[in-house]
C-alpha cells in the first residue's frame, strides 16, 4: 500500500467515495450468489421432481396470497427430531421449480414441506375453515372464504407462460411437449402443456374433488391440491441414506 | 406547510424535512398499532375475525412496511436531508425533486399496505411488494440518490462529514439490493401478480442477501449516519474517534453484504455458502461495536447529561441496544446456536431488540432534537419525553424477554425426546406453551406504542407552539414596520 495514502482523498471526493463504496458492497453478493448458478452440485440430480400442475400452481398462488409462509416453513433440516416429526430433510431439488421459494423462517405452525398425504382432504378443508375444531391449541386464523370463493381460472395459461419465461419447463409447442414426455413421462407432461391448462385444471379439480363439493371449483380445491402434493414427489426409498450428503 | 420566519428557511430547504419528520411520527403510530394488533392475533386468534383483509398472514407485512419504510424510511429522508444541508452548508439542489421523493415515498407505503391486505405480494419471505410498486421505488430512490449526491457536490466545505458517508452507503446499497432482489416476471402488463426470476436455493440466497442487508444498510448504516450527526450535536462534543469512524465505516460496508446466508443454516443451501456467511457474521461484531463505542464514548466528559437530558438518554440506550443486538446476532449465526434458535420466536425477539431498541430509539432521540429546531421553539413537555423514554424501555424489555423465553422453550420442546427415543412433545403442545409469552409480547408492544403516541402528541403541541411563537413575532415585526 502506498504509504502516502490519505483517507482525506476519499473524504473530499464524492465520486471516488461512491465508486469505492460500490466496490466494497458488491463483493459479498458476487462471491456468494453467482456461483450458486454454476456449481452443478448445488441442486441434486433426483427423480420425480416436476413442475406443479395448473391446479396445484393456482393453489400455491393462494398459499402466497394468504401469507402462509409467515408462520409455516417448507424446509426440513437434517436433524433427528425433524426427521421424526416431518420426514426426510428437504433437498434443493425439491424446490427447483419454486418461483418464489417458500422455505420460510418461522414455525409458529409446523413445517409443511412434507405435509402432502399426511392428512385427508376432508381434514385439510375442516382445518382451514376452523383450525381450532381440529387442533384446540392452534392460533391459526380461520379461512372460511377459501371454500366460498370460486377459483379464478381465466388467467391460468398466462400464469404458466410467465413461469415458463423464468425457466419452469411448461410446454407451449409440440417439440417442448415431446421433450417433457421424455423427461417426466406422458401423464405428467400432458398436465404441463399450456394450451390445455384450463382443461387440465378443471379435470384435476373435478376428479380430485378436494373440497368435497362437486358443484364448482373453489379456491379451497386449489389450495388443498397444492398442500397434498408437498414433499411427495421424491421417493426416498429409492435412495441410500447418505445419497445426498455430498451435495451439502 | 406555511413559510416560517426561521432564518434557515431561505438558506436551507427545511420544508421537506418537516414533512418527512411529521409523516415519520404518523407512520410510527400506525405501524406500531398494527404491530400490537397482529401480536394480539397470535395470543387471541379470534381477533382475525374471519376476515381476509386482517388475517395475520396478510396483515403482518402491513406492520413491517409501515414501521420500516414508513416510520424508519421517513425518519431517514428527514434526517438525511437535514444533515446533508447543515453539514454541507448548502441547500438541496432541487425542491421539485425533494418534493417528488416525499409524495412518491408516501404513495409507495400506502399502496403497499393496500396491496398487502388485498393479497398482493411477491411472497418472498419479506412479502416483497409487487412489481408496479417496485418500479416506483426504483424511480424515487434514484431521484433521492441524485439529490443527495448533487447536494454534496455543492458543499461549501472541502470535507464530506462522516454522517454523509453512511447515508451515501445506505442509499447505494439499497439501490443495488432492491434492484436484484425484485427481478420478477409479471403475469401480464395489467396483472399485479408476478413470479420471481429465480427459484429455490438461488432465490432463497438472493432474498436473504437482500433481507439481511435491508437490516444492514437500511436499518443500520443509515441510522449510524443519524447517530453521527445527532449524538455529537445533542452532547455538544465532537465524535470520539475520527480514525475509528473510518475503519468501521469501510469494514461495515464490506462485511455486511456477506452475512445473509446465516439465515439459511442447515437448509438446502450448500454448506460452503452458509459457513462463509457465519464467518463474516462473527467478524462483523468488530465494526458494529466500533460504531457503538464511537457513539457512546462521544459522551465522555458529559456523562451527567444522562441524568439531566432525556433526549440524550434515548440516544445512549439506542447505542446500548445496538451493541447488544450486534452481539446477539453473531452468536445466533453460529450453526450450533442457530440449530436451536432458527424457526423460533428468538429470531423475532432479536429483530425487535434491534428495531425497537436501536432503530426506533435513535430515531426518537434525533427527532426530539430536530423538530424543535425546525420550528424554532423548545420541546413542549420534557415530562412527556421522560414518560416516553420509560414506556419505550420497559416495553422493549418485556418484548424481548418474552421472545427469549418462548423461543428457547420452542426450540427445546421440538428437540426433546422421551425415554424411548420418541418425540416428547407434539407440535400443538409447543404452541400451547407459547400463549403467556405471546400475551406478554403484545403488552410490551402496547407500552412501546403508548410511548410513541405520547411523542406524537408532544411533537404536535411543540409544532403548534412554534407556529404560534413565530406568528406572534411576525405580528410584532409587522407592527414595528407599520410605525416606522
Amino acid at each position: 500500500m502506498n504509504l502516502n495514502f490519505k483517507h482525506e482523498w476519499i473524504e473530499t471526493n464524492i465520486g471516488l467515495m461512491a465508486v469505492l463504496t460500490m466496490l466494497a458492497i458488491s463483493v459479498g453478493g458476487l462471491v456468494e450468489i453467482a456461483p450458486l448458478f454454476f456449481i452443478d452440485k448445488t441442486v441434486e440430480k433426483v427423480e420425480g421432481v416436476r413442475p406443479y400442475t395448473p391446479l396445484e400452481q393456482r393453489g400455491r398462488d393462494i398459499y402466497i396470497r394468504e401469507g402462509c409462509y409467515t408462520c409455516h416453513s417448507q424446509m426440513i433440516r437434517p436433524f433427528r427430531d425433524e426427521k421424526l416429526r416431518y420426514g426426510h430433510y428437504s433437498l434443493a431439488a425439491e424446490s427447483q421449480y419454486d418461483h418464489p421459494f417458500q422455505w420460510g423462517s418461522k414455525r409458529t405452525g409446523p413445517d409443511l414441506a412434507r405435509v402432502g398425504g399426511k392428512y385427508s382432504n376432508q381434514w385439510q378443508v375442516q382445518h382451514l375453515v376452523a383450525p381450532r375444531s381440529m387442533v384446540p391449541e392452534s392460533v391459526m386464523p380461520n379461512y372460511p372464504w377459501l371454500l366460498t370463493t370460486k377459483l379464478d381460472i381465466s388467467d391460468t395459461a398466462a400464469r404458466m407462460k410467465a413461469l415458463r419465461k423464468v425457466g419452469v419447463p411448461y410446454s407451449l409447442t409440440q417439440a417442448e411437449l415431446d421433450a417433457n414426455i421424455e423427461k417426466f413421462g406422458e401423464t405428467v407432461a400432458k398436465q404441463l402443456h399450456i394450451p390445455d391448462a384450463q382443461k387440465n385444471l378443471v379435470e384435476q379439480a373435478n376428479f380430485g374433488n378436494y373440497d368435497g363439493d362437486r358443484s364448482g371449483i373453489s379456491e379451497m380445491d386449489a389450495l388443498v391440491a397444492y398442500l397434498q402434493v408437498l414433499g411427495t414427489m421424491v421417493d426416498f426409498s429409492k435412495y441410500a441414506d447418505d445419497a445426498f450428503v455430498g451435495n451439502r | 406547510m406555511a413559510v416560517t420566519t426561521y432564518s434557515g428557511a431561505e438558506q436551507y430547504n427545511f420544508d421537506i424535512v418537516k414533512k418527512f419528520a411529521v409523516m415519520s411520527l404518523v407512520w410510527a403510530v400506525v405501524g406500531m398499532f398494527v404491530g400490537v394488533y397482529i401480536a394480539s392475533e397470535l395470543a387471541w386468534p379470534f381477533l382475525n375475525f374471519d376476515s381476509p383483509y386482517f388475517s395475520f398472514g396478510r396483515f403482518r407485512p402491513v406492520h413491517t412496511s409501515a414501521v420500516i419504510f414508513g416510520f424508519g424510511g421517513s425518519a431517514l429522508f428527514a434526517t438525511s436531508y437535514y444533515v446533508v444541508q447543515r453539514t454541507c452548508q448548502t441547500r438541496l439542489i432541487s425542491d421539485g425533486m425533494a418534493s417528488f421523493t416525499f409524495w412518491g415515498w408516501q404513495t409507495i407505503i400506502v399502496t403497499a399496505a393496500l396491496s398487502y391486505v388485498m393479497g398482493y405480494s411477491q411472497g418472498r419471505e419479506y412479502a416483497e411488494m409487487e412489481w408496479p410498486i417496485d418500479i416506483l421505488i426504483e424511480v424515487v430512490w434514484v431521484t433521492y440518490l441524485i439529490l443527495f449526491v448533487g447536494t454534496i457536490m455543492r458543499r461549501k466545505q472541502p470535507h464530506i462529514y462522516v454522517a454523509n458517508w453512511f447515508y451515501l452507503s445506505f442509499i447505494l446499497a439499497t439501490a443495488l439490493l432492491h434492484t436484484f432482489n425484485n427481478l420478477s416476471m409479471p403475469v401480464d402488463l395489467f396483472s399485479m401478480k408476478s413470479y420471481s426470476l429465480f427459484s429455490g436455493t438461488q432465490d432463497a440466497m438472493t432474498q436473504w442477501w437482500y433481507g439481511h442487508n435491508a437490516v444492514g444498510f437500511f436499518l443500520t448504516a443509515a441510522f449510524l449516519g443519524m447517530m453521527y450527526y445527532f449524538v455529537p450535536k445533542q452532547a455538544g462534543r465532537p465524535i470520539y474517534s475520527y480514525r475509528l469512524s473510518i475503519v468501521h465505516f469501510w469494514a461495515l460496508s464490506f462485511m455486511y453484504m456477506w452475512v445473509g446466508g446465516h439465515h439459511l443454516h442447515w437448509t438446502a443451501l450448500p454448506d460452503w455458502t452458509s459457513s462463509l456467511a457465519a464467518a463474516f457474521s462473527i467478524l462483523l461484531l468488530m465494526p458494529s461495536w466500533g460504531g457503538m463505542i464511537n457513539g457512546i464514548m462521544t459522551l465522555s466528559g458529559a456523562w451527567d447529561k444522562l441524568r439531566t437530558d432525556p433526549v440524550m438518554r434515548f440516544m445512549i440506550v439506542a447505542l446500548s441496544f445496538y451493541g447488544m443486538s450486534t452481539f446477539e446476532g453473531p452468536m445466533m449465526s453460529l450453526k450450533e446456536v442457530n440449530a436451536l434458535s432458527h424457526y423460533t420466536d428468538w429470531t423475532v425477539g432479536h429483530v425487535h431488540s434491534g428495531a425497537l431498541g436501536w432503530v426506533a430509539m435513535i430515531s426518537f432521540g434525533s427527532l426530539y432534537h430536530m423538530i424543535p429546531k425546525l420550528w424554532d421553539t423548545k420541546i413542549y413537555s420534557r415530562k412527556l419525553v421522560e414518560w416516553h423514554f420509560w414506556l419505550a424501555t420497559i416495553g422493549i424489555v418485556l418484548y424481548i424477554v418474552a421472545m427469549w423465553i418462548s423461543g428457547i422453550t420452542q426450540g427445546l420442546m421440538w428437540r426433546a425426546f422421551d425415554e424411548f427415543g420418541n418425540l416428547q412433545y407434539s407440535f400443538a403442545e409447543s404452541v400451547a406453551a407459547m400463549m403467556p409469552f405471546y400475551a406478554m409480547r403484545a403488552i410490551g408492544g402496547m407500552f412501546f406504542l403508548t410511548g410513541a403516541t405520547l411523542m406524537a402528541v408532544n411533537m404536535y403541541m411543540t409544532i403548534r407552539q412554534g407556529k404560534r411563537e413565530n406568528a406572534a413575532l411576525e405580528a410584532k415585526l409587522a407592527a414595528k414596520m407599520a410605525h416606522a
